[in-house]
């Protein structure tokens, strides 16, 4: 699955992990996120996230 | 002040801002501060970082005792802030670097900051190295700690970490060793520091200390960007044990209670609070918030593994320093505390509601239920800040076990 990094910090978001605290499974991939969800490290936007 | 030798040919040229208490107009520093800025002379002779603008002829004076600026070939920017890049645009126009270098996330704040127009800028990433004669630069991207942009700069044949903001602390001080400088208040300056600027990125500092481990960094020097320079092994395990310490943020067997009080009803409870937690052997430390910067809250939070905030209820809601209070500790997203609420009101009674959902807010366990009184504290209701006091200590305790600071 296509990984997605924060164009703002570089945070990197890996589908096989998820990010439980933020409430996405392991295994959710980048667009299934929720529309309002934030990069856990600096608060970027779904729409900064760039693929990996 | 002059240079400092820290090691052969490195050369601290940085400045002492004694004057400066109000630090980036969000923390105090009552200690004032340092901007450290370093010199190495090699083949290539590089300049690490520079200081606030005010005090840039402050740092030329210096730099000018152990070389001419225009010999400076280099300048490495490991962090974009204006604390340490406030001088930048003065230092390349007296420098005239041949390159200047930063992350490629420095990039970005160095074009929102400064018209770039003809400066040679070379962006790095973790793993690039750069050859200055008999001595080598390894880069190290550290982002979010603090900024996107941050980067270390670690020095093999020197077994020097340059570290920016990372491991640093506001004082403003005549020495340039941590070894030189009581440590008691070396480790609360730390603390401070930490507190009010690194603590949201602990989880960046673990992976840090973990990234340093794996590469087998051998570092017997950390010189960052603020305070004092660690020296030595003992010196270098001591800090990054301590941030190891912070990031972890294991359970302190100690209550930070804080409150905003009109007609000291709020206060009294505040205090009972405080009995409570007396009578279960936990200590505790009590701060008035017309008395204390928001930021010397913050910085108690360090030693605490719960926090009790008290407001009277006012318009419905909690006084403005309660709520300015609670915006600036979220944002710094502490982790693994208790908390606990409490106010007094004259009709309606929203504070301690708002209070509790406060604190909830920041993933605390809330193991009592909110006290609230009305008008004036009666016997119960200081027997019910009482038994607040004492539960949360009992559940501290319990929580800290054998774990305990």
């Amino acid at each position: 699955m296509q990984k997605y990094v924060c164009s703002l910090c570089g945070w990197e978001y890996d589908p096989a992990e998820g990010e439980p605290e933020s409430g996405a499974a392991p295994g959710t991939p980048f667009d299934q996120l929720p529309d309002d969800f934030v990069c856990p490290v600096c608060g970027a936007a779904k729409s900064d996230f760039e693929p990996a | 002040m002059k240079p400092v030798e820290i090691k052969k040919d490195v050369f601290w040229v940085g400045a002492v801002d004694f004057g400066c208490h109000n630090f980036h107009g969000y923390s105090i520093a009552p200690r004032g501060t340092t901007y450290n800025s370093y010199l190495v002379r090699d083949q290539k002779n590089v300049l690490f970082d520079t200081v606030q603008a005010h005090h840039a002829e402050d740092m030329l004076t210096r730099l000018r005792q152990v070389i001419d600026p225009e010999k400076i070939d280099y300048i490495v920017v490991n962090h974009l802030e204006l604390d340490h890049a406030g001088a930048l645009a003065e230092l390349v126009r007296v420098c005239r670097p041949e390159k200047i270098y930063c992350s490629s996330l420095g990039l970005k704040s160095m074009a929102g900051y400064f018209n770039m127009s003809g400066w040679p800028v070379q962006a790095v990433k973790t793993g690039d190295t750069i050859n200055i004669g008999r001595r080598n630069i390894h880069f190290v991207e550290t982002r979010m700690l603090h900024w996107p942009d941050s980067m270390f700069s670690y020095l093999p044949e020197d077994k020097l970490l340059i570290s920016n903001d990372a491991f640093g602390q506001n004082v403003a001080a005549g020495c340039r060793f941590a070894d030189e400088f009581p440590r008691a208040e070396l480790e609360r300056a730390i603390e401070e520091y930490y507190y009010n600027i690194v603590l949201p990125f602990s989880p960046q500092v673990l992976k840090t200390l973990a990234l340093a481990a794996e590469l087998k960094l051998d570092i017997d020097m950390i010189a960052p960007d603020h305070g004092f320079i660690f020296r030595g092994r003992e010196e270098v395990s001591y800090i990054l044990e301590k941030y190891r310490a912070l990031a972890e943020q294991k359970p302190a067997k100690k209550a930070l209670i804080f409150y905003d009080t009109m007609w000291h009803s709020t206060e009294k409870l505040a205090y009972y609070v405080g009995c409570g937690l007396e009578s279960v052997g936990v200590p505790y430390r009590v701060m008035f918030l017309k008395n204390h910067h928001h930021s010397e809250v913050q910085t108690e939070l360090a030693r605490c593994g719960a926090v009790i905030a008290g407001s009277p209820t006012h318009n419905n809601g909690i006084l403005p320093p309660v709520a300015a209070l609670l915006t600036y500790m979220k944002g710094l997203r502490p982790l693994n505390r208790l908390g606990a609420a409490f106010g007094s009101y004259g009709w309606s009674g929203e504070s301690v509601k708002v209070l509790h959902e406060w604190l909830a807010g920041m993933g605390m366990d809330m193991p009592a239920e909110p006290v609230k009184c009305a008008w004036s504290p009666d016997r119960p209701a200081l027997d019910a800040a009482f038994a607040l006091g004492r539960k949360v200590g009992e559940a501290l305790a319990a929580k800290c076990g054998a774990d305990c600071k």
